[in-house]
């Protein structure tokens, strides 16, 4: 299991390539994976910079429970987690999530439950940079 | 008693406040997350609010102990 709080870039195809090169071969029949991006658009407006801020400490405790709920929940065979924080560009990755198991329910159900708990319990908050000035992002829109 | 309190994003920003210690106001009831914020904010907590004690989520009215680092933050925002 590998879950990372990150402030720097963040290559996630790569990256789960990486993870996965790693791992006993054969055992996996399925692999889901998520990724969010950074678009350069958000309630009509375009945003040109946005900044991710966050809770050292209570981010990665939190983000650490949710990949141990899932690996009790489903049985994974590997989960690979990293969320960027602070200065993020539009297109930019910020989130990868991968789970790897031997079967595709679990897998995506696994990734499922992941990117929903922590879109909406994970302690980060966007600060979008638009034409006219920084806003916070108000919520999240429903999965 | 002392208190941490700590306040992000959006809240940090409109309240001016990051981060400070607070020694409750003398009384007979539990000290709870929500008085606290009443107390050094000057206004009742908002209903979107979420709070955490010692970095766990616990409801507004959830008591405190001495030393606690309570947090309050608004709704999340990542992904």
């Amino acid at each position: 299991m590998h879950v990372e709080v990150r402030e720097g870039p963040l290559s996630p195809w790569q990256e789960l390539a990486d993870f996965e090169a790693g791992l006993p071969g054969g055992k996996s029949g399925a692999t889901a994976s998520f990724v969010g991006s950074m678009r350069d658009f958000n309630e009509g407006e375009s945003v040109v910079a946005m900044f991710l801020e966050h809770y050292p400490g209570m981010t990665d405790k939190f983000l650490r429970r949710i990949a141990t709920e899932a690996a009790e929940r489903w049985p994974l065979d590997a989960l690979f987690l990293v969320h960027r924080v602070g200065e993020i560009r539009p297109a930019d990755a910020i989130v990868v999530i991968g789970v790897w198991s031997a079967h595709r329910r679990d897998a995506f159900e696994a990734c499922r439950y992941l990117i929903e708990e922590l879109k909406s319990r994970a302690p980060f908050w966007k600060r979008e940079t638009r034409p006219d000035g920084p806003h916070w992002v108000a919520g999240n829109t429903p999965g | 008693m002392t208190i941490n309190i700590k306040l992000f994003a959006r809240f940090r920003e409109q309240y001016r406040l990051d981060e400070t210690e607070v020694t409750p106001a003398a009384g007979d009831a539990p000290v709870t997350a929500a008085a606290l914020w009443q107390q050094v904010v000057g206004e009742p907590l908002p209903d979107s609010a979420l709070v955490a004690i010692n970095m766990e989520y616990v409801a507004p009215d959830a008591p405190v102990a001495d030393g606690d680092e309570v947090a309050f933050f608004p709704p999340v925002t990542g992904g």
